[in-house]
């Protein structure tokens, strides 16, 4: 890092000019990025900010020149000034050597998927060895022992014996940690992280953000931090710019871009986060002395572990482990957790499109009957299936791209035989109207409507059968910040209007936060806290909630939590 | 630095695009079914569109071959063996110095050779036989019921042959049998492949729909079938039709035959198209719905499928006619006087008739060639656009 020290931090090492790129559809040319310009200085982040589309990674990528064939920059300059020699990255070749030894070796780049961007086929350290021999001319002896010391500043525990590791035997934050090993490999003036850490679970992205922050200050790097999250860019990011369809609508300092934003857009996207950081409902009190409209009791699903013809499998993973709550009429309860803690399979168990292992699922209507859905035949479970209904997580692949929006609606009211014909049409416009969409939409396919919108007819098709409880799993997930908020009022809207109950289940805590009166935190399986939406996000009891809360990053750069997270292990 | 700094003060509500060509509507998409998409995306790969082309003009000859053809494809003439293919030529000298319109072909002049006692022609320059088109011909009944002695192309006066392509070794056309042959060839494919449709849907729709014992046991059987070495099974089933049997009779033996074996791979591909539609959500979404089985799998996952089981289809049907041309070239499958790109193929299985008579090999084997290239390409682009949701 000699080269650094003579250098003053805050000197300009990447100058974006007037950088715009098209791509070429098949009727259209969309301009997707549009005179774009900033400035990258030595030892500061700049958090590009936007929605999905708005291309906040195509610009990324522009800067190394790893577009997509269909795109073609049109004008602008990318200036890379690193040791007082210019170059302007656009006029080289996309292939040229000189384009090469920039890429990773001037250039670090963390890509968002640290499960497909690693090879498979290699271990962790030859593919650090190998960037260094490329970029660094090192022989194989130093090389690896370089990589071990990557691998140890990326706080990779025990680096020497993780090095020959394969990929498959990391879990997600390790193999972050190691693609952030293998971009500082060659030692590089600026780094490009494209959402680092939207993959990973709330704990493990702390660690990372974290992590990244201190080394790029220790190294004095240039970083250019792209992501939808503004809770991320409240917490590392020293300057921002807010995109929106290709262009900068607005940039400068964080703590102004937090506080005295200017641009609609901008006020726009902040007031659609920080709404989530409180609670919107108004507890309907009282509901604890009725008998709740659903009582989930000791349920457990083992997976694995059968005994089958060649003795007993060896492998069991108890997904759910007696998991027990109820659930009041009008009430919604969250059920939080990160990746595999079993919160999705709970909500399966209920709907039984996975069997539980053991424990019961008690069912009331409300008319003083009670059913055991663990119980219950074929025609039972269609029953239930009328009352518990399911929103799904991902607003694409659960609409049948090959029915109209109104066979979509009309599907579940069509089978059951509530509606037919004209009926059916008017019923269906009535749901259509009811989730805020056109009625006279409804003779189109899946693929005119935007994520948001198809979230919406997913929505109205739950909705249809006048269901008593809606299990909503991972419903705002796949879905960006300002039309987030949007689907969590209506969904509000819907429970107050019809009287229904949520099981919400979600890993976003503010999510849960915004839309649930209570919230149960699941970890491996177990439920390990169960409370008001209050009490578990503002005074949690458990160490793992403690640490899963504090985790969260706080959209407010003059308040950062998640440096002063606590840590839970186990 | 201090204070922001808005760049662009108007909000937008949508990205930029502009038109890359004029007329192009986006709303006719909003309310586009698959099969409207499919077409979108499939026009645009030329190369498919032009082997589909192809593929219609094969089957166009494959239906009006009676009237196509210049003569009859057994209609022999033994002093005529072996001759070379005949140039049309448009003009004839006029017999006063000029020359005029006529379409006609030149007549042979045959030389014996004193020592090998082999025939060779050579064009006459002074025997012109004119050509017509729409000329009457030796009669025929068109798909063997409507009489009619009208044909495309042929010589005006009946009584003359014309080899546009040669002839074979009775003197028989070329270019009649070829004609012939494309019915034959080109329809053993489709029953062939119709047949293998059902067994293939049908058995790997039960396998990927139901999974477990169902699944493992027609998965076990497919692997069975598949590794029976295909041409002995074929040689002996082809030894076991009785001799007796007439032509029609064979043709059909022979595609249950071929058909038997072939299903395999398109079995295989519905299971896995079922066993990775059967999890996606908007599958579980109309069994949540109250869908009983049987509206799941007609309702919702047989029309996801439709469009690539057509491409798997168009895939399989070259697979067929290479399977029927090598069992009648091996003189196992259709035999004379049924008339196929095979048997043609049988005229041409030793070096010598390739040596003197090279067009015997040159256009059934052409013809072969291109109609399997076509499938191929055909259902090529069939399978990029049959999944119009992908990207």
């Amino acid at each position: 890092m000699a080269r650094n020290e003579q250098q003053k931090v805050d000197d300009p090492v990447l100058e974006v000019n007037d950088l715009s790129i098209d791509f070429h559809l098949r009727t259209h040319i969309l301009h997707a990025v549009r005179n774009v310009g900033f400035t990258l200085h030595r030892g500061r982040t700049l958090a590009l900010v936007g929605e999905s589309g708005s291309g906040k990674s195509v610009t990324a990528r522009a800067l190394l020149r790893i577009i997509d064939s269909a795109a073609r920059v049109t004008s602008g300059t990318i200036t890379l000034d690193t040791d007082g020699k210019k170059t302007d990255l656009n006029t080289l070749g996309e292939n040229s050597k000189e384009i090469r030894a920039i890429r990773g070796g001037r250039i670090g780049l963390i890509f968002q998927e640290p499960m497909s961007s690693l090879s498979p086929v290699h271990t962790i350290g030859s593919q650090i060895i190998e960037a260094l021999r490329l970029h660094r001319n090192m022989d194989k002896a130093s090389a690896k022992q370089e990589t071990i010391e990557l691998l140890r500043q990326v706080e990779i525990p025990d680096p020497a014996a993780m090095a020959d590791r394969y990929t498959f035997e990391f879990s997600g934050g390790m193999r972050q940690r190691a693609m952030i090993a293998m971009a500082l490999a060659c030692d590089p003036d600026i780094l490009i992280a494209d959402e680092p850490t939207t993959a990973l679970d709330v704990t493990t992205q702390a660690e990372i953000l974290d992590l990244i922050k201190r080394l790029q200050v220790s190294r004095g790097m240039a970083m250019l931090l792209i992501t939808h999250d503004l809770g991320v860019v409240a917490e590392v990011a020293d300057e921002v710019a807010v995109m929106r369809f290709g262009r900068i609508v607005e940039t400068g300092p964080v703590d102004d871009i937090f506080h005295a934003p200017q641009h609609a857009y901008t006020k726009d996207l902040l007031g659609s986060t920080v709404r989530l950081e409180k609670g919107a409902t108004t507890s309907s009190g009282g509901t604890e002395k009725r008998q709740p409209v659903l009582s989930v009791r000791g349920l457990t699903k083992v997976f694995g572990g059968e005994t089958s013809w060649f003795g007993k499998g060896a492998y069991a993973l108890k997904a759910v482990d007696s998991a027990s709550f109820d659930l009041h009429a009008g009430e919604s309860l969250g059920i939080v957790g990160e990746s595999g803690s079993g919160k999705t399979t709970l909500g399966r168990l209920i709907l039984r499109t996975v069997e539980p292992t053991e424990g019961q699922v008690i069912y009331r209507p409300g008319d003083g009957s009670e059913t055991d859905v663990t119980r219950l035949d074929k025609q039972g479970m269609r029953n239930f299936h009328r009352h518990v209904r399911l929103v799904f997580q991902d607003p694409f692949s659960s609409l049948n791209p090959r029915m109209t929006v109104k066979q979509i609606v009309g599907d579940p009211l069509f089978v059951t035989g509530t509606a037919r014909g004209k009926a059916l049409e008017s019923r269906v416009g009535e749901l259509l109207e009811m989730v805020g969409l056109d009625p006279a939409a409804m003779e189109r396919y899946p693929h005119a409507f935007s994520g948001g919108q198809r979230q919406r007819i997913g929505i109205a098709r739950a909705l249809a059968l006048d269901p008593k409880i809606i299990i909503a799993d991972e419903a705002t997930s796949a879905l960006d910040v300002s039309i987030r908020a949007q689907i969590l009022d209506l969904l509000l809207e819907v429970r107050k209007r019809l009287n229904l109950s949520f099981i919400f289940i979600s890993h976003d805590i503010s999510v849960v936060r915004y839309f649930c009166d209570r919230v149960a935190v699941m970890h491996r399986g177990k439920i390990v806290e169960i409370g008001s939406a209050e009490q578990i996000c503002d005074a949690p009891k458990e160490d793992y909630t403690k640490a899963l809360i504090s985790a969260v990053p706080n959209p407010d750069p003059r308040n950062k939590r998640m440096l002063h997270r606590t840590r839970f292990t186990a | 630095m201090s204070g922001t700094k808005i760049i662009h003060k108007e909000l937008e509500t949508a990205p930029a695009l502009s038109p890359l060509k004029t007329g192009g509507d986006i709303g006719s998409i909003a309310a586009a079914g698959q099969w409207t998409l499919i077409w979108h995306k499939f026009t645009r790969n030329k190369v498919a569109v032009f082997a589909g082309v192809m593929i219609l003009l094969f089957y166009f000859v494959g239906i009006f071959v009676e009237f196509l053809a210049p003569g009859l494809p057994d209609k022999s003439k033994p002093q005529f063996t072996y001759a070379p293919p005949q140039q049309l030529e448009w003009f004839a000298p006029d017999g006063e110095g000029g020359t005029k319109f006529l379409p006609h072909v030149k007549g042979y002049k045959m030389e014996v050779d004193p020592v090998a006692l082999r025939r060779t022609f050579t064009a006459d320059e002074t025997d012109i036989i004119p050509i017509g088109f729409f000329v009457e011909g030796p009669a025929y009944k068109l798909w063997n019921l409507i009489p009619a002695d009208r044909h495309l192309i042929g010589p005006i006066d009946k009584n003359e042959t014309v080899y546009f392509l040669g002839s074979d070794k009775l003197g028989r056309d070329l270019l009649s049998r070829l004609i012939y042959g494309t019915r034959v060839s080109m329809s053993i494919g489709l029953l062939g492949v119709c047949m293998s449709l059902v067994l293939g849907v049908v058995l790997g729709a039960l396998s990927g729909f139901y999974g477990g014992w169902v699944d493992m046991l027609i998965q076990r059987i497919i692997e069975v079938v598949s590794s029976m070495p295909t041409i002995p099974l074929w040689l002996g089933l082809a030894a076991a039709i009785p001799l007796t049997w007439s032509p029609l009779q064979v043709y059909f033996v022979i595609t249950i035959i071929v058909s038997l074996l072939a299903w395999t791979g398109l079995a295989r591909e519905v299971r896995g198209r079922f066993y990775a539609l059967r999890g996606e959500d908007f599958v579980v979404a109309a069994r949540l719905d109250g869908s009983a089985e049987r509206r799941v799998i007609f309702r919702h996952i047989l029309p996801s499928l439709t469009s690539h089981i057509l491409a798997v289809i168009t895939l399989a049907l070259p697979v067929m006619i290479v399977a029927e041309t090598a069992l009648s070239f091996l003189g196992i499958g259709l035999k004379p006087p049924v008339v196929s790109w095979g048997v043609l193929l049988q005229d041409a299985q030793n070096i010598r008739t390739v040596a003197t008579a090279p067009w015997l090999l040159l256009w059934p084997a052409g013809a072969v060639v291109v109609a399997v290239l076509s499938f191929n390409f055909l259902g090529d682009g069939l399978r990029d656009a049959a999944d119009p949701y992908g990207d």
